[in-house]
């Protein structure tokens, strides 16, 4: 494999990666704050959706985006409902949403496009352009770290790099202002926050509007940026994905970018070469589609590093009378 | 004192969810320009009026059952499997195995045998994330989604590089013999004169899933694992102190649920295509979650949520062929059955509750 070669399966990987990581950051929030969320799958879903379609008849992507984000909000506020309001099974609830999603998409889809569950396919202004960094060209011929920049670090959306940028700016929420410090308490002794007089509502809330946000984007990238349009199902399977990096990174947004590049460069790898030799060993492609999933079931049966979720995670808070 | 009365809580609530499903369900079909009316009469004729129809229903209904008892039976037991689809998927390697290496003098022996094959395969797929939930506390809810990803990976592997005949296309399994193929209704309740059930799947799995049932009532009511199992689900504290042991529980609730789960395989695999084909669960499994819900976690309740779910299957097909509307309406009537009897269970529930106590009180 020469060094170009690598720099490709790296650049995929990014572009891969980049749905996981929103998705994973949307889960943290949710999760930290002590809702369980496997409705992921299903707000990426809508928002694919919707903000394709969007695009699609406003001949913007922007526009696009902002209703990606409000389908997916309109989810999140379902879970929020059941989950917090209405004090109900979280589990059961993102389950509902997922199915939701799937089937209202290709319904919706279907009524206003009558392609079979998809949208037209996006053009121009319509999709998320790739960026070309500064001096990126001139730069292109310089030895190993030109290609580097231009290949690898130059040419995504601008979805990608506000992900990138999502990181630090999760983890200084988190750790370093007074609302992170609340949603963590939340999550892990809600009564405890209750009795200091914030409100847990409220903070969960919060948290799970964060995560509609941040699970639109995740969607809409998909339907404008990695792909030109929406088709029946396209999440494939990435919200789950999402939530196991998050089981994976402990539930922290550092680790979340490290578990969700690994889980993008196995897609990443299994796109490029389907089936791969070692020698004489064929490590088939479907065991590189079922690694991140075999990953996360080893590290939640804590062989290697315990995966110790917030305590009051998926338990509804009952104020005491 | 309790809130309301029983009946209440097993029917009524039930049945309001499911009307508040079906008004939004309604308002969706009024929203891409279709008559509500128009589509339930065509469903109703389409699942209902021809016995070609019922023998839809009732094949849906055969796996609708199977996989509600699978998540019903890890219900009582307070535990979310949410893994019938991937133990289906492996319960149907167990069924092709059982049908392809296996020569079968005869259908009911191969019926018990592909039986068997499903339960055990689809038992052993639950084996681990039961065994990983009891021994090292891994969610289980996780876990099963994961080996849900895992058996389609697994189950694509088999088909595509072992058990596909040589020179075939398809990624599915050779047919299995003649031996093995089970009498469908048609073949059961025509006559010489009237042919029944038309070109319809419906088969002896039915009554297997009848049988199942029953036994599943029976153990959870009337056998002292099915006490222990409820015990469990009630307060594991209370049940620890009871001398049942946790491990023990959630490992044989979730083996029982798993062999359900797998055992509905035998009716698309064995009773319909005859051999193993990629994605023949067709989302069976998560369906169970939904008729587990709304059958309130009842055997016979079950049996009730799975003809139902049976007649919106079948009655989807129709209406994605005469109709604009595609059959995914299903998924989204299924989605709304389950956020309202699942998640949004006390939407429904204290409103209720209040008017029974407003009642009592106006009664005293």
């Amino acid at each position: 494999m020469d060094y170009l070669t690598l720099l490709q399966i790296l650049d995929s990987t990014v572009r891969l990666g980049t749905p996981l990581l929103l998705a994973c950051l949307a889960g943290l929030f949710s999760e930290r704050a002590g809702i369980f969320d496997i409705g992921l799958e299903g707000k990426m879903l809508a928002a694919a959706f919707f903000s394709a379609a969007f695009a699609y008849v406003s001949g913007s992507v922007w526009v696009g985006l902002l209703a990606g984000v409000g389908a997916s909000l309109v989810l999140s506020l379902v879970h929020g409902l059941a989950s917090i309001t209405f004090r109900g099974n979280q589990l059961i609830s993102g389950v509902a949403i997922n199915f939701l999603a799937a089937g209202m998409t290709v319904l919706v889809a279907q009524d206003w496009f009558g392609q079979g569950g998809r949208t037209p396919s996006l053009m121009g202004g319509a999709r998320f352009e790739p960026i070309t960094l500064p001096m990126a060209e001139t730069l292109r011929d310089v030895p190993v770290i030109g290609p580097l920049y231009y290949e690898l670090i130059s040419g995504h959306s601008i979805l990608v790099y506000m992900a990138f940028a999502i990181v630090p700016l999760t983890w200084w929420v988190l750790y370093r202002t007074r609302f992170g410090l609340r949603l963590r308490a939340v999550g892990e002794n809600p009564a405890a926050v209750d009795t200091a007089g914030v409100s847990v509502v409220g903070l969960r809330y919060a948290a799970v509007v964060i995560c509609g946000v941040l699970c639109g984007i995740a969607g809409a990238y998909l339907a404008t940026a990695l792909q030109a349009g929406f088709v029946k199902e396209m999440t494939a399977g990435r919200g789950f994905i999402a939530l196991a990096a998050l089981i994976f990174a402990k539930w922290r947004p550092w680790y979340a970018l490290s578990t969700t590049l690994l889980f993008g460069l196995l897609q990443a790898v299994a796109l490029r070469y389907q089936n791969i030799e070692i020698g004489n060993i064929v490590i088939p492609v479907q065991f590189m589609d079922a690694l991140p999933y075999i990953l996360t079931v080893v590290i939640l049966a804590g062989f290697v590093g315990k995966a110790i979720p917030p305590r009051a995670g998926g338990e509804p808070y009952v104020k005491e009378r | 004192m309790e809130k309301m009365p029983h009946w209440a809580d097993i029917v009524l609530i039930p049945l309001i969810s499911l009307l508040l499903a079906a008004f939004l369900s309604a308002l969706v079909i009024l929203a891409i320009g279709e008559s509500p009316f128009e589509a339930f009469k065509l469903m109703v004729q389409g699942a209902l009026m021809r016995s070609a129809g019922w023998g839809y229903t009732l094949y849906y209904a055969t796996n609708f059952m199977f996989t509600g008892l699978a998540v019903a039976i890890a219900f009582h037991a307070r535990m979310f499997n949410i893994g019938g689809e991937g133990q289906a998927m492996l319960g149907g390697l167990g069924v092709a195995y059982a049908c392809l290496y296996i020569p079968w003098p005869h259908w009911s022996l191969a019926l018990i045998g592909a039986s068997l094959g499903a339960a055990m395969f689809g038992a052993l797929w639950a084996f681990i994330p039961a065994y990983l939930q009891a021994k090292r506390g891994s969610h289980i809810v996780i876990t099963t989604i994961m080996f849900n990803f895992i058996a389609a990976a697994l189950l694509n592997y088999l088909l595509v590089n072992v058990l596909k005949p040589k020179g075939s296309m398809d990624p599915a399994s050779a047919k299995f013999p003649e031996a093995t193929h089970l009498p469908t209704f048609r073949d059961m309740f025509s006559t010489a004169e009237t042919i029944l059930f038309r070109g319809s799947p419906a088969n002896v799995t039915f009554f297997v899933a009848i049988a199942a049932c029953v036994a599943v009532w029976f153990l959870i009511w009337r056998t002292r694992l099915g006490y222990e199992i409820r015990a469990f689900g009630f307060s594991e504290s209370a049940a620890k102190y009871a001398g049942i042991s946790p491990v023990k529980i959630t490992v044989v609730a979730m083996l029982i649920s798993g062999a359900l789960a797998g055992m509905m395989s035998v009716n698309t695999t064995m009773g319909e295509s005859e051999r193993l084909i990629l994605n023949s669960t067709e989302g069976a499994g998560f369906i169970g979650i939904a008729v587990a819900l709304m059958g309130r976690s009842h055997p016979f309740g079950v049996f009730l949520a799975a003809i139902l779910f049976g007649f919106l299957y079948q009655g989807g097909a129709e209406l994605a062929l005469w109709t604009n509307i595609p059959r995914e309406l299903i998924v989204v009537i299924q989605a709304l059955v389950i956020l309202f009897t699942g998640a949004l269970d006390n939407m429904v529930r204290v409103p209720l509750e209040r008017l029974f106590m407003a009642m009592r009180k106006g009664d005293a």
